[in-house]
């Protein structure tokens, strides 16, 4: 067992320091009583208050929502479907490509995502709204699914598959019965990445979006540009708190689904 | 039948929604530019064919970005900016993986989860609560005029010094995991051996622990190079109008000046720009791979 030396205590005190601090500021001045963002001037709770008034940032958080569920719902199936196809379909014509376009929209800067598909979207004359952000939603995150997906498949034991064919199950019960339990986690994480993928992304929604819809993403930049405002601390705070309490409870229900597994797997030994 | 229909609904969904929009761009930025809405006129018609489209092909908006300075210094300034935040990056994380990787066991889940924590956090919020921090009467010249390090405040927001401070706050975990990911993997007891034979500690890190984690360093090292080079809200919030990034230029280009032809060229450039790292990460990737198989 190596021991923690000062120097790595240092370095993750420090490391940590950076990376919260500036989070844990934001959400302290989002109490603060005056306009100025950068001086303490007494604790108040009245930027929540504006927030739940403004129609515009209510409703821009609506679309958000709207899309970010669409999206990644038809992402997960879709980079499931494909993550399937990486993994067990063998050769095929175009598989290159295939797996060229799975990997290349991970790498691709979000500038050129976004024109291209504007660009395709006015050139096929679609109506730029929330049907066009889904659509490009889905596209980028499908492929961070399937990414996510097949890492688990490649692992999986594909004799348990076998073995429900050989038992009578037709292919898409043994999917069912068999192999989506066993990705389940795999999948699931694959839905809430694209999730926030969507929730968070700003540069793609603003090539795609049209007047008819705007994220929320949008609205916290054109708001952000002209500088700080207190309104926009406490918006952060509330999207940061749902994240912490997500995160947090993720990893303590996985850990409890690990002690219970471990538990299960020592009274079958017993048995 | 039922393959097919596996295959075939994402391999669809991704030519039409990726490898189409992208045949586009290429196609606009060899058009003209036009003043009526969309603004380019299209350069060919899929029905003359082939031959038509090699005859009337047209780089002018190549030539127009190569004869523009603009262009250049912003592809430079962005190979510069994304280069010198991946070393930062890399100083700032080696330090915080190496700690977590040495870190007692029972410590180390809650350590990953406060790495992961702030990557599920949205990337502009994080990006907007360094403008606080770094603006003129912001948290760090209050701090440091308060503990009189310095007499006046220092100006930092708008200058490309608030873009690496916000490419290495943002892009921190990237190059964290892969590297704590090699360090973990690593047999301490090579370190006690270098130690017996020798080594003072420092030497033993250098010609031991250093080349073990080469691996994680290069694939960290791509993992922020990559998106920084096209980086849009970090420039755009904290860098000031003489930060020039391709993705900024991009963006301008596109919806102030309303120009298609040459945003998709510059697009199209970028592309091209990018192609060597992200060939040179994928073959690192697999040789990894290949290596642990």
């Amino acid at each position: 067992m190596m021991r923690l030396s000062w120097f790595n205590v240092v370095s993750l005190t420090l490391g940590f320091a950076f990376l919260y601090i500036p989070m844990i500021i934001l959400v302290i001045y989002s109490f603060n009583a005056g306009k100025l963002v950068t001086v303490w001037s007494g604790f108040s709770t009245k930027w929540y208050g504006e927030l739940t008034q403004n129609e515009a940032f209510l409703n821009a958080a609506w679309v958000t929502l709207k899309v970010a569920v669409v999206s990644s719902t038809f992402a997960t199936v879709l980079g499931t479907m494909a993550a399937y196809v990486l993994v067990r379909a063998g050769r095929f014509t175009g598989r290159t490509l295939f797996s060229g376009m799975i990997y290349a929209p991970l790498v691709m800067p979000e500038v050129i995502t976004g024109l291209s598909l504007l660009l395709l979207f006015i050139g096929i004359g679609l109506d730029r709204g929330i049907v066009t952000i889904v659509l490009a939603h889905t596209t980028f995150s499908m492929c961070y699914v399937s990414v996510v997906v097949s890492s688990r498949l490649v692992t999986f034991d594909q004799s348990l598959e076998e073995a429900a064919l050989d038992l009578g199950c037709s292919p898409i019960e043994a999917f069912r019965l068999v192999t989506l339990p066993i990705i389940a986690p795999a999948v699931i994480s694959g839905w809430l990445l694209a999730f926030t993928l969507s929730l968070d992304d700003l540069v793609i929604a603003s090539f795609t979006s049209g007047p008819s819809a705007t994220t929320l993403p949008i609205k916290i930049y054109s708001a952000v540009r002209l500088g700080v405002s207190p309104e926009i601390n406490a918006l952060s705070t509330i999207m940061i708190a749902i994240v912490t309490v997500g995160v947090i409870s993720a990893s303590l229900v996985s850990k409890r689904n690990l002690v219970r597994q471990k538990r299960e797997m020592q009274a079958a030994e017993r048995a | 039948m039922r393959r097919f229909v596996l295959i075939a609904v994402p391999y669809a969904w991704l030519v039409a929604l990726f490898l189409v929009p992208f045949l586009i761009v290429l196609k606009i930025s060899l058009s003209d530019t036009a003043l009526a809405i969309p603004p380019y006129v299209p350069k060919f018609e899929w029905a003359e064919g082939i031959m038509a489209f090699l005859r009337q092909l047209d780089f002018e908006n190549f030539i127009f970005l190569t004869e523009d300075n603009l262009y250049w210094k912003a592809y430079l300034s962005s190979l510069q900016i994304a280069t010198i935040s991946t070393i930062l990056t890399l100083m700032v994380g080696y330090p915080i993986a190496y700690g977590m990787a040495r870190a007692p066991a029972e410590w180390r889940p809650t350590l990953m989860m406060l790495i992961i924590l702030p990557f599920w956090t949205s990337f502009l919020i994080r990006v907007y609560a360094w403008m606080g921090i770094l603006s003129q009467e912001g948290f760090l010249n209050q701090f440091l005029l308060w503990t009189g390090i310095i007499n006046e405040p220092l100006t930092i927001i708008n200058t490309n010094t608030a873009v690496y401070i916000g490419i290495v706050y943002t892009y921190l975990p990237f190059m964290i995991l892969p590297i704590y990911a090699a360090l973990d993997r690593m047999d301490g007891s090579l370190i006690e051996a270098a130690e017996d034979l020798g080594c003072s500690r420092l030497m033993a890190f250098w010609l031991v622990t250093i080349p073990l984690s080469k691996n994680g360093i290069i694939a960290g090292s791509f993992l922020v190079f990559i998106p920084a080079l096209g980086e849009f809200v970090i420039p755009s919030l904290l860098g000031g109008s003489r930060t020039l990034m391709i993705g900024k230029v991009l963006w301008e280009e596109f919806f102030s000046n309303r120009d298609w032809p040459v945003a998709s060229a510059v697009a199209v450039i970028l592309l091209l720009i990018l192609v060597v790292p992200i060939v040179l990460f994928q073959r690192n990737q697999q040789k990894q791979a290949e290596a642990e198989s």
